[in-house]
């Protein structure tokens, strides 16, 4: 299925969760923060939160600025 | 001045924001840092417990240099919500930076166009609504305007942060007397955040009545951040200390200062 990972298209095997799009970015310890689908993903939840075909996932941390 | 006043005065005089007690007036921004050396540096020189960071898409090598570096210098983190134009936009971003940064405290940012980064009064008050009802320590960038300073903290904000000018510009604090308008009528701590551009406007927003100053730019965009953060928190402690002190009143005509002859 695809699945929109900060505005790329990406491929993922059906029954992908979003913690196999956080592995694309080396499974980062603190930091990040996840939205799906414009609500937010509390990490606890990224192993047994499914994605679906055509979903918008934001993976976001912070940066320097303001 | 005694030394012992001088650091009584300075260190006995804690910011009081939302229960968490703060010994610098001076919170400071990251934004506009040339590398982290240079901004650590700076922070150090800045003596600051409090800098603002930004949350943006994290890229595959997924670097969070900047959070590492506020860790190692025990200085908290506190996430904006730059960038946002609209309440919805400004109340997920406030949600994520929770998510990722374990703070409930937000800079909020709800800025209008890119030509003026001026505060979206009507985005700006809806979202702080919003966050405040779901549990967040809101921290708004305002405009100077007295009513809506005051409608934000009749919303539940924990302090009101008016601009002096517009951020980035330097220009100061463009409107002095609204400045102190808010300053009388609030209940919250007022932070002048924008348009610091040298010491001398960070000692005026102090001098009005200021609870603390927020920069970034006039340090990190400065020749030298580091001597310029040295100088910010300077005038920072001169500026609270003058109006704790009390200033004299101004006059029109001269008075002698020595015994008439």
């Amino acid at each position: 299925m695809r699945v929109e990972v900060n505005g790329q298209n990406r491929e993922f095997a059906a029954g992908a969760t979003v913690a196999d799009v956080l592995a694309e970015f080396g499974r980062p310890g603190t930091g990040v923060a996840v939205a799906l689908d414009g609500a937010v993903v509390p990490r606890a939840s990224w192993p047994r939160t499914p994605l679906r075909d055509g979903a918008r996932v934001e993976v976001l941390t912070a940066v320097q600025g303001g | 001045m005694s030394e012992t006043l001088d650091r009584t005065a300075v260190t006995a005089d804690p910011l009081l924001i939302a229960g968490r007690e703060l010994r610098s007036r001076l919170i400071t921004g990251t934004g506009g840092a040339g590398n982290l050396v240079v901004l650590e540096r700076a922070l150090i020189a800045s003596g600051t417990e409090l800098t603002t960071v930004a949350l943006r898409r994290m890229d595959a090598e997924g670097g969070t240099g900047v959070l590492d570096l506020l860790r190692r210098l025990g200085i908290e983190p506190l996430p904006n919500t730059a960038g946002c134009r609209t309440a919805a936009e400004a109340v997920l971003t406030a949600r994520l930076a929770r998510e990722a940064l374990r703070t409930n405290w937000i800079k909020l940012e709800v800025v209008a166009d890119d030509r003026t980064l001026l505060p979206d009064p009507v985005e700006l008050l809806d979202a702080a609504e919003q966050l405040v009802a779901d549990g967040f320590v809101v921290l708004p960038y305002t405009n100077d305007d007295p009513v809506l300073a005051r409608r934000l903290e009749d919303a539940g904000c924990a302090a009101v942060m008016p601009l002096g000018s517009p951020i980035g510009t330097g220009l100061g604090i463009r409107n002095p007397h609204n400045i102190e308008m808010i300053v009388s009528a609030a209940g919250v701590p007022v932070v002048l955040d924008a348009g610091i551009g040298t010491a001398s406007d960070a000692a005026l927003a102090m001098e009005l009545g200021c609870d603390a100053v927020l920069l970034a730019t006039a340090v990190t965009r400065a020749q030298d951040p580091e001597r310029m953060a040295a100088a910010m928190r300077a005038a920072v402690e001169a500026g609270r200390l003058a109006r704790l002190a009390g200033r004299i009143p101004r006059r029109y005509w001269a008075q002698a200062s020595s015994p008439e002859l």
